[in-house]
């Protein structure tokens, strides 16, 4: 299935700049594996050594979040949506 | 009493302002009074509201504009700041002359004259742990504009405590967050972040930047809100998470939902006090870095001194281009996350001196290249910032 998986703007570093990425999945396991295949430097900033996604980070497809349906075992069809949305701090001051 | 959208109203004498309004009140609030979604009964719940807004930063300034104008009548504004230039380019509450003057007295200042009619508490201190729940215990609503992740767990779990709503904004380089956290039976933050990212992995906005009017719009949105919670008119945003790209000018929404697994306001829910958010966040441990400790230092001073006699020294720059654009002292431009792959462009031959702006990615270039077998290598001890200090003032500071 081609899905889109879209990176948010703290992470665009590790994806040459590139605001999505489109991959071929059934999973969004599969699909976030593609991705970090395909860029390397992202996978330390979404999965921790032990291979789970890191707690300030959290995955959509489309607008529910994965934690709430079967996580990296979610099932994803062609034309899903599937959201990077770290958390980001910067407000107040610098 | 509460409101149909669970916010507290007055309760009588405790207090709040008179539940009428002045013939100048009238006049100034006419746009309000002939709209009927506030009408009288919004304007006067509006007067008698009590908002905290923690920061007077860049979500604070169009925030304190907008409750002002809007007459809610009593304003707390928590902040221990100085403004400075780097300011002025987003935080609209503060002018040049400003510059210098604590946050709170200029912020106090400028309100007062958009609005006498209302109460502004200036409130010139660093929201803690000890502070936090004696502190928001007067307000109605909370709303958070802070910039560091302790502030924003510490904001969220005082919130959850004292059952009050959390009007949320954050910003990064062109995007935003904007929620409303610790509703009645609506997610915390924990629900959406049960923790912060460690120290260093994600860039603040003094490392990352910010568009000088995105925290306009998000302050705007996060004041949308909190007018709509005190008026109780239309649909918070409420188990909803609005991300705005101002790049692309799109708005998305996702839900949110509340973890019955939250410590902070779940089921089970193990955090009853308000902790040590520096320790939760890691914020110690960033304060005393281990691996800087061995790294080669030189300092400004001596680099031009040495410069100046003619060693043969190899000013390596890691920072990014369009920071060599703003200022630089003529080295050689390698990226820090370039370095890896250029690493052969080097002569280890060479005595080599790396620097950034201020001495931390440099620091880490000087660790890398020393683990590549570079021995003569030092680190530019507080970065092109110290040079235009102790060696060039025409070097702008950015």
């Amino acid at each position: 299935m081609a899905v889109k998986v879209i990176i948010p703007t703290p992470l665009r570093a590790y994806t040459g700049k590139r605001e999505s990425v489109d991959v071929q999945a059934a999973t969004v396991g599969e699909a976030l594996s593609a991705v970090t295949t395909q860029f390397s430097d992202l996978k330390k900033h979404l999965f921790s050594d032990d291979g789970r996604l890191r707690s300030f980070v959290n995955v959509y497809v489309n607008d529910e979040d994965i934690r709430y349906l079967q996580k990296d075992q979610t099932s994803v069809k062609a034309g899903d949506t599937i959201s990077i949305v770290p958390s980001i701090a910067g407000g107040a001051r610098d | 009493m509460a409101t149909k959208t669970g916010v507290p109203v007055a309760a009588p004498g405790d207090g709040r302002p008179d539940a009428k309004l002045s013939k100048e009140e009238v006049l100034r609030y006419s746009r309000h009074l002939i709209m009927p979604e506030v009408g009288m009964e919004g304007q006067l719940k509006l007067k008698q509201a009590r908002v905290l807004c923690i920061g007077t930063g860049g979500l604070g300034a169009p925030l304190g504009l907008y409750l002002a104008a809007a007459g809610v009548g009593q304003i707390g504004l928590v902040d221990f700041d100085v403004v400075d230039f780097t300011n002025l380019q987003r935080q609209v509450l503060f002018g040049t002359s400003d510059v210098g003057r604590p946050k709170i007295t200029a912020a106090a200042d400028r309100l007062r004259n958009l609005n006498p009619e209302i109460r502004i508490d200036a409130i010139e201190e660093r929201l803690s742990s000890e502070n936090a729940l004696e502190l928001f215990r007067d307000y109605d609503i909370i709303v958070d504009g802070t910039d560091n992740f302790p502030t924003r767990y510490l904001v969220n779990d005082a919130c959850v405590l004292l059952g009050k709503p959390n009007v949320y904004g954050s910003i990064f380089r062109f995007e935003g967050q904007i929620t409303v956290f610790g509703y009645p039976d609506g997610p915390c933050y924990r629900c959406l972040y049960p923790e912060p990212p460690p120290p260093g992995l994600v860039p603040s906005c003094a490392e990352g930047g910010v568009l000088g009017v995105l925290p306009g719009i998000v302050g705007t949105i996060q004041a949308a809100e909190t007018l709509k919670l005190i008026i109780g008119k239309g649909q918070p945003l409420v188990g909803r998470l609005l991300l705005f790209d101002a790049l692309g000018m799109k708005f998305r929404e996702l839900k949110l939902r509340k973890n019955p697994d939250c410590p902070v306001c779940g089921e089970n829910r193990t955090l009853t006090k308000l902790i040590d958010y520096a320790e939760f966040c890691g914020i110690r441990g960033e304060e005393a870095p281990s691996t800087v400790t061995n790294i080669p230092e030189i300092t400004a001073r001596e680099l031009k001194a040495r410069l100046d006699r003619g060693d043969d020294i190899y000013v390596l720059d890691v920072r990014e281009p369009h920071e060599y654009q703003i200022c630089n002292i003529h080295g050689h431009l390698i990226p820090l996350g370039e370095l890896p792959q250029r690493v052969h462009e080097l002569d280890s031959s060479r005595e080599i001196v790396a620097h950034c702006k201020s001495g931390k990615r440099s620091a880490q270039a000087v660790e890398f290249l020393q683990k590549a077998g570079f021995r003569k290598i030092s680190n530019l001890k507080g970065g092109i910032l110290a040079w235009s200090d102790e060696v060039d003032p025409s070097v702008p500071k950015y």
